[in-house]
């Protein structure tokens, strides 16, 4: 090699990899990072599942606190991405155990199943939210 | 010398880069796989209860059948989130003291919260049969 790092006084400095100014995003590295994101997310959602049965449990003045904090404007909105996220995580693990058995890794189905979890994780996050509203109002 | 009587792969297994076999990645997909058919009836079972008084939701929580598959829902839940934050803190956290306690953190709260979780449904199915 050419370089001689001693010569230059120490070490050059090395490129990075990814630039990520610089980096163009694909379908597949963006679905994989909401991957994580989402699980994180459903995560703290677990946090208000645990809440949710122990307010159920600890009598209807605390639920009755559990329904005003979550049927706030803020509590549905939180609500809301917890449901894509849930819909989103659900769909993608299907697609990482469908990629497990080996199948469905070429690029073109990759993009193919990419497209389709996400638009299950709107149709289905519409879907739930549509029906929830409904049911309360029948 | 002394004859080491242990075949070469007993002396190298757990000595990987990660320290141990596909455990991790085994019981994580074991996890997913039996959470798919639990998640779709918790989001059908939520979007029923929407809006609900507390006398149907600790009705429907106290079902035999749904406390049963919430426990196990929240048991599969932590299990499964512990892990993939088990992976993420491994990820991100290089100093060897703040991982660990980290990690220590995050399997003790998950195990806490799935307990305090079934208590609860337990006090709600027990309740309601008495």
């Amino acid at each position: 090699m050419s370089s001689e790092p001693a010569a230059s006084g120490g070490l050059r400095p090395r490129p990075l990899s990814p630039h990520l100014q610089i980096y163009r995003r694909q379908l597949t590295s963006v679905l994989s990072i909401l991957h994580r994101a989402s699980g994180i997310a459903l995560s703290a959602g677990a946090l208000l599942l645990v809440w949710w049965l122990i307010a159920a449990a600890a009598g209807p003045e605390s639920y009755a606190t559990f329904s005003a904090a979550t049927g706030s404007i803020l509590g549905r909105v939180l609500l809301f991405g917890w449901t894509l996220s849930f819909f989103y995580h659900l769909a993608n693990g299907i697609r990482h155990l469908w990629w497990d058995t080996g199948r469905g890794l070429d690029l073109p189905s990759v993009y193919r199943s990419g497209y389709a979890v996400l638009g299950f994780t709107v149709v289905a996050s519409l879907a739930a939210w549509i029906l929830g509203y409904w049911m309360r109002g029948a | 010398m002394a004859t080491d009587t242990r075949s070469p792969v007993a002396r190298v297994r757990g000595l990987g880069s990660a320290k141990e076999g596909v455990q991790h990645w085994w019981v994580q997909r074991l996890t997913a796989l039996a959470l798919v058919p639990l998640s779709i009836w918790f989001a059908a079972g939520v979007v029923a209860l929407a809006g609900a008084s507390h006398a149907e939701a600790a009705a429907w929580i106290g079902h035999p059948l749904n406390a049963t598959l919430m426990i196990l829902t929240l048991g599969l839940t932590f299990h499964h989130g512990q892990l993939g934050v088990q992976v993420i803190v491994e990820d991100y956290v290089h100093a060897e003291g703040a991982k660990l306690a980290l990690l220590i953190l995050v399997k003790l709260l998950a195990l806490a919260l799935a307990v305090a979780g079934a208590l609860a449904v337990l006090r709600l199915m027990i309740g309601s049969a008495a």
